[in-house]
């Protein structure tokens, strides 16, 4: 007989000593020419800033592959703090808690073979966490699911560009523009 | 603590209520539901539309992060080592076995947990209940998995604390947990609760997992022959991680 899943819990107000680290949005290696930024605020039903929600991102590498690397949250043995990304390694992996305003800032390369980057979004109030994707393509998305979506519903999973390699994407728990969150099983 | 705050048996009625919603309905729900009144904070935090599925064999969510020796220190698997001193409280070692879906170990996985200290404080500038700080604990400890899919953390108890969820609630003594699995789909966030405790039924965050036997695997057992002599008290914690494994094997293309 197959064991039955532990239940999800809400992720509280009090990680934040525990699960984000000073870098953890800076996935691109240090200086990659290809870098992009994706921005956003996340928002509740009343359409004000969550200050302590924890999103974190996956991704293929730019060459499509999926394997992903260690090293997204590096220790160090001597202070048992962050030691940090090592500046080189794509590891795929994102971990960012939105700031006072509800915003948060990633800074990455683009994805290969997908168009998406994968999003899960943890918050104190939120039982079980949540996913969604920032699509990165202007809108020209092939999957059925999600030409399927009414258009103003499918808005909410694309990003919006502002500028060169910067792309704004928010996030609404609930209500007005509430995002398109995704079941897996 | 302001007048407008729901009271306990205000709450506790909720809570029936939606126990009896639940088993009325005759699913079985394994997670709690994202829009649970009892918990407040939960309002305004909960989608409204329904999830989307995604059907789709070549999602990159079932692939997933990976971790290794360089993320985790050796002693941090011990909340009690590292600090000037020995923390207060009741040293525990909390332990069991990360498995998916299917019973497989999910072997080389980054756990990681957080906790409030044995007088129910976090070491967190947010924490404004005025319980002592500990300078010796900081709460915060993470491992990997061994190949039998293993986790193993030495620590003190956490203390109960107080809330502003409602008059007079108070969180029962819990250790969060993080786990990652083969897949992004498996991630899993969660909260690990002592046996006996006797604040498990007015808790509205326990109690929003609807179904008795999936609330019953959010507490640990206490495991006697765990229990090293003179050193600390043993809690055995096994995890299944739902949602599907990864499709394809690791750095594989389409």
């Amino acid at each position: 007989m197959s064991p039955l899943p532990t239940p999800s819990q809400t992720v509280g107000p009090f990680y934040g000593c525990a699960l984000p680290s000073p870098d953890g949005h800076r996935v691109a290696p240090a200086g990659h020419p290809q870098a992009i930024t994706v921005h956003g605020y996340v928002r509740d039903g009343a359409g004000s800033p969550v200050p302590d929600a924890l999103l974190e991102f996956w991704q293929p590498a730019p060459d499509g592959s999926r394997g992903g690397a260690p090293g997204s949250l590096r220790r160090d043995p001597a202070t048992g703090g962050h030691a940090g990304r090592d500046g080189v390694t794509f590891t795929g992996f994102g971990r960012v808690a939105t700031d006072a305003d509800g915003h948060y800032v990633l800074h990455t390369l683009p994805p290969g073979g997908v168009p998406y980057l994968s999003v899960c979004v943890f918050a104190r109030g939120l039982l079980h966490h949540l996913f969604t994707r920032a699509y990165l393509t202007g809108g020209q998305v092939a999957e059925p699911w999600l030409a399927a979506l009414p258009a103003e519903r499918r808005a909410t999973l694309l990003t919006r560009p502002e500028g060169a390699g910067v792309h704004r994407f928010d996030i609404r728990l609930q209500g007005e523009k509430e995002t398109v969150f995704l079941a897996f099983d | 603590m302001p007048s407008n705050l729901p009271t306990q048996q205000g709450i506790s009625c909720e809570i029936d209520q939606q126990a009896k919603a639940y088993a009325a309905s005759g699913a079985v729900r394994h997670h709690p539901p994202r829009d649970y009144p009892p918990y407040r904070s939960s309002l305004l935090r909960h989608p409204r539309q329904p999830l989307v599925p995604v059907r789709d064999p070549e999602a990159a969510e079932l692939s997933g992060p990976v971790f290794g020796a360089t993320d985790v220190t050796e002693s941090d698997a011990d909340l009690t080592r590292g600090q000037a001193g020995e923390p207060l409280g009741e040293r525990i070692t909390v332990t069991g076995r990360v498995l998916d879906r299917a019973g497989r170990p999910v072997a080389g996985q980054l756990v990681e947990i957080w906790q409030a200290n044995a007088c129910g404080r976090y070491a967190h500038r947010r924490d404004r209940h005025p319980a002592p700080l500990d300078p010796h604990f900081t709460g915060t400890g993470r491992c990997l998995t061994d190949r039998q899919g293993r986790y193993c953390f030495t620590t003190v108890k956490p203390g109960a604390y107080p809330w502003h969820n409602h008059t007079g609630a108070w969180r029962p003594s819990h250790i969060h947990f993080s786990l990652f699995g083969t897949a992004f789909t498996q991630r899993l966030v969660t909260q690990m609760y002592f046996p006996g405790d006797p604040l498990l039924p007015y808790d509205p965050i326990l109690q929003s997992v609807t179904d008795a036997t999936a609330r019953s695997r959010l507490v640990a057992a206490y495991d006697h022959d765990l229990s090293t002599a003179g050193d600390a008290l043993g809690y055995r914690w096994d995890i299944v991680l739902d949602g599907p494994a990864a499709t394809r094997t690791e750095g594989s293309r389409p």
